[in-house]
């Protein structure tokens, strides 16, 4: 069982202490993707011919996994609304599905990355591709860590145990999936 | 979730105490203050091993060739991996643990009156892996090849292309330690700014916060908004060196220029992140020690967060003639010129402050003083620097180095002292040695200007850096030049020496000083209105705060100093 | 005042110089004054017996006024930039008509040299390649063209008062005009491997008559394909 400061219990800002430090944590997450995203996007209008290798992702598949992680987002509101009921089996059945909706996303990826690279197209065949595994790939490690804390939480919550995470863990999740939102145009659309 | 409002009378310490093992109580511990000595004493130890690195490169440019005491001749390999980890070491492991994850652990919830941080099991995982990075980079200069030589500023190709550094492994491993260090202080970060933000003691307000409170939270923010880019920018350069991506190698469709912007737009803030603490630990002492209130607190948060701001905009005077365009060079040479104005501010504001005060020269209040005076040569000294004109001939040069030395020594080694010799006695339960402390204190003070005075003219006279023997240039292979580069050193040799002055103090002060009490410094800030050394918890009562920090000296009243806590 | 620590040899660097001496000048004022107010201040509030210390807030006037100084901080911010800015396009951004072009070439760990030879053009065969060695004639702007073959390099001629990084996959070009002659230091300004330190090449400044001797002594066989001097 956690035991909690005094330090914890405190609201100074009126926030809970919990959800404060979530912001936080994306604003630096937010520079993160950003830096990534910022020299990638400069990179490719530097390179044009880049479009030439960026027609080699399947949209299809960027399309579903935009899909799958917005119905996760969905059943993590769904999450948040029992936790605020009080419900926490509730809230962690809906955490599962959230958890469930990653683990789509990550194993679809898994199989996309796989044809890509049977088909020659590795982190190492370009500039293109290069930022298309790294971008990618530092989001689905995002992804995962999600996943995982979300799975602590969900146990909590099965035994109506601090239930207020249930918010922060779904703010982080709609934050992961924002990333993905700008991602899916970037990687697979613009071609 | 409702959000809880502590009536303070049933506030109580969430855990029960058993008796606990060395490992959990000093080890294993999620106490705020714990943390803090882990970072402190982390921090010191590698201090001297970044002052170590430097005692034998400089001995290399004295005496060029010779066998260094205590190392052995210094091959070019060596001296390259001394002077990128004597950097790499000093900013990462030093400034930062010490400063800002050192006394930011202890100070903030003592001086917000709460019991510990709001998440103490981050804290504590922030220190272990900070300490992992610590065993990472340390472990790098031992592996085959050596440590990584390409500067702290690790530019590309040379640190992406195993056949450029030679030094496959230890450039991983630096990498790899250099990030596992930013995510530590990350997490760390997410403490210091909630804890500030939300756990104050009832009654204070955010202006009733210690300034150095505000310069650790505003230090913490600006880390988090600065050092994204760079995480994103290390993950490329170890693709660049394992997975053979060209993020960085021309060779391969990439660009080298990308990695500085990227290392320079979290490069310049960090300067400002490792400053504000120091800043927050001088404004504490010089108001303690001249018995008055500190001049413009608001004006003073307001000029640091606009510094903080333009901090943002000033990183490509490190590229002035990198191969930006040139045209782009004018817009930075007018925000890095421009940034003196809030900065001399600041300083007028601290200097205000001892006007007026009854100043008590003692060891802390010496060292926050010689802060001003040191780090004022280190800010004019920038302004030639920030003139792209001029930048031309002084980018990298001796003068740079001189430069950097007048901010960094003030930030992390005087505003460090003075902070450590300020808080010894709440820490510790002690109080260090007064006659040592001033002993110390010159013998550090006077041979710094007589190492870095020199380096101003040498650089200014063509002495390039990271070269490691300027016997090959013949217009530097003078004997007055040399005389200066030896002057140098042997001043570096002398503060050395005196450093061993303080680490008997502290030792023998932690076992044998005179026993502290409560408030020797008769000061206002919460912390000392507990025990000495401050116990578990803090309080067995947490306080309520009536009033700002600085009301010291306040007429009409019968002490010339005025607790927080104290009802009237 | 750099003079007496490093002659001047290019018709910029007497500018550089001269910023350099305005910076000093405005900055030693400044600097001067805060360390005298901050002695000053030190020694004449230091504690004595029954003196209070004040008790003041930031709305104090006397204090205020004093604080104003920024604004004339600001001013001189504004002469020190215009002054940089201008030596700046003057060097970087403006490039005078070249006399002459010569190719420089860094890599790890030697300056290779390209000079244009007596037909004074580049890359034709009475080229003059050289390692280490650059020789230019006093009096001629000459247009550098500076490339790395490996990692980030640095092309620094202290009396000229010059720099400019060399990038691998990019040629950048720079300008130069000697005005003394003399033999002096060419450095590499940027760490690139364990031979940074010894990088070290020289600069040879001739006149017109001892330059033209020095292409005619070393220019290749004009049949053959090139070589080194």
């Amino acid at each position: 069982m956690s035991f909690r400061t005094i330090a914890t219990t405190r609201s100074a800002m009126g926030m809970p202490t919990g959800r404060l430090a979530i912001w936080w944590v994306l604003v630096s997450e937010v520079v993160i993707f950003g830096g990534v995203l910022v020299s990638y996007i400069m990179h490719r209008l530097a390179h044009p011919e880049w479009a030439d290798q960026a027609a080699h992702t399947n949209l299809w598949i960027g399309a579903f996994n935009t899909f799958v992680l917005l119905t996760s987002s969905l059943s993590a509101v769904l999450a948040h609304q029992a936790a605020e009921q009080g419900n926490g089996p509730k809230a962690a059945r809906f955490l599962f599905a959230t958890i469930g909706g990653g683990a789509v996303f990550l194993i679809v990826k898994a199989f996309e990355w796989t044809s890509e690279i049977t088909h020659g197209y590795t982190i190492q065949s370009g500039g293109f591709w290069s930022y298309y595994y790294t971008a990618a790939g530092i989001h689905a490690t995002h992804v995962l860590a999600g996943m995982l804390i979300m799975i602590w939480v969900a146990m909590s919550a099965l035994k109506n145990q601090d239930l207020h995470r249930v918010e922060n863990i779904g703010i982080y999740w709609h934050f992961v999936d924002i990333v993905w939102i700008f991602l899916f145009p970037l990687l697979y659309i613009a071609k | 979730m409702a959000t809880t409002h502590p009536a303070h009378a049933v506030e109580s310490h969430g855990h029960g105490h058993e008796k606990q093992s060395f490992f959990k109580k000093y080890l294993w511990s999620t106490d705020h203050k714990i943390i803090g000595f882990q970072y402190m004493f982390t921090g010191m130890a590698m201090a001297l091993i970044g002052a170590f690195f430097a005692y034998v490169f400089r001995m290399q440019m004295a005496y060029p060739g010779e066998a260094v005491p205590g190392f052995g001749v210094v091959s070019p390999q060596e001296y390259n991996a001394l002077v990128t980890n004597h950097g790499t070491i000093m900013v990462f492991w030093v400034a930062m643990p010490v400063l800002l994850a050192g006394f930011g652990n202890f100070l903030i919830p003592l001086m917000c009156g709460c019991d510990d941080m709001v998440f103490p099991r981050i804290n504590r995982l922030s220190y272990q892996i900070f300490f992992l990075s610590t065993v990472v980079i340390l472990a790098s200069l031992f592996v085959q090849g050596g440590g990584f030589g390409g500067a702290w500023t690790a530019y590309p190709p040379l640190s992406s292309v195993s056949e450029y550094n030679l030094t496959k492994i230890g450039a991983t491993m630096w990498v790899i330690a250099v990030a596992l260090e930013f995510v530590a202080f990350l997490l760390g970060g997410i403490n210091f700014i909630t804890t500030a933000m939300n756990s104050r003691a009832p009654g204070m307000k955010a202006f009733d916060l210690p300034v150095v409170v505000w310069m650790i939270v505003i230090a913490s923010i600006m880390f988090m908004a600065s050092v994204g880019p760079l995480i994103a920018g290390a993950v490329m350069l170890l693709f660049d060196q394992t997975l053979g991506t060209g993020f960085y190698n021309p060779t391969r469709g990439g660009d080298p220029i990308l990695w500085q912007h990227l290392f320079w737009f979290f490069g310049h803030p960090e300067v400002y992140v490792v400053l504000l603490p120091a800043l927050g630990i001088v404004a504490e002492v010089m108001s303690v020690f001249s018995r008055k209130k500190l001049f413009g607190y608001r004006l003073i948060i307001y000029t640091v967060i606009a510094t903080a701001v333009l901090s943002f905009f000033v990183w490509a005077h490190h590229q002035f003639i990198a191969g930006i365009d040139p045209r782009m060079a004018n817009v930075f040479t007018v925000t890095t010129v421009i940034i003196s104005v809030p900065i001399a501010e600041t300083c007028f504001l601290y200097m205000a402050t001892l006007y007026g005060g009854s100043i008590r020269f003692t060891t802390p209040m010496l060292w926050a003083l010689a802060f001003l005076a040191e780090f004022l040569i280190g800010g004019v000294t920038g302004i030639y620097l920030g003139s792209s004109g001029a930048d031309i001939y002084l980018h990298d040069t001796y003068f740079v180095v001189a430069h950097f030395h007048y901010t960094f020594v003030p930030i992390a080694i005087l505003a460090v002292f003075a902070g450590i010799a300020y808080w010894f006695p709440k820490m510790f339960g002690k109080m260090m040695n007064e006659t040592l402390g001033k002993i110390h204190f010159w013998g550090t003070v006077i041979p710094f200007n007589l190492i870095f005075i020199p380096l101003f003219f040498l650089g200014a006279a063509g002495d390039h850096r990271r070269i490691f023997d300027y016997t090959h240039f013949p217009d530097l292979a003078t004997p007055e030049l040399q005389a200066m580069r030896i002057f140098a050193t042997l001043s570096l040799v002398v503060m050395l020496l005196f450093q061993f002055v303080f680490l008997y103090n502290f030792v023998h002060s932690l076992i044998r000083g005179r026993k502290a009490e409560r408030n020797p410094w008769k000061a206002n800030t919460l912390e000392w209105t507990t025990e000495s050394p401050a116990p578990h918890g803090n309080w067995k009562e947490m306080p309520t705060v009536y009033r700002g920090p600085y009301e010291y000296s306040v007429p009409g009243r019968p002490q010339d100093y005025w607790p927080q806590n104290e009802p009237s | 005042m750099m003079e007496r620590l490093i002659p001047g040899a290019s018709s910029f660097s007497g500018d550089i110089d001269w910023l350099i001496l305005l910076v000093t000048v405005i900055v030693g004022f400044w600097f001067l004054l805060a360390q005298g107010v901050f002695f000053w201040l030190i020694f004449r509030f230091r504690e004595r017996p029954s003196v209070p210390a004040l008790y003041l807030s930031a709305q104090d006037k006397v204090i205020k006024r004093w604080l104003s100084a920024h604004y004339l901080i600001l001013v001189c911010d504004v002469f020190i930039i215009a002054a940089a800015v201008k030596v700046w396009v003057d060097v970087k951004q403006k490039r005078p008509p070249a006399d002459e072009r010569v190719r420089v070439v860094g890599q790890q760990w030697t300056w290779t040299f390209v000079h244009p030879g007596a037909d004074r053009q580049l890359d034709t065969p009475d080229d003059i390649v050289t390692a280490d060695d650059l020789h230019v004639e006093v009096g001629k702007t000459y247009h550098f063209l500076l490339e790395s073959r490996d990692v980030v390099h640095s092309f620094s001629v202290p009396v000229f008062r010059l720099k400019q990084d060399a990038i691998p996959g990019r040629q950048i070009v720079g300008w130069f005009k000697p005005t003394r002659t003399g033999d002096y230091d060419i450095q590499c300004a940027e760490i690139c491997g364990i031979g940074h330190g010894v990088m070290n090449a020289r600069i040879h400044i001739a006149s017109a008559a001892d330059h033209q001797a020095w292409v005619r002594q070393n220019t290749p066989a004009a049949a053959a394909a090139g070589g080194g001097s």
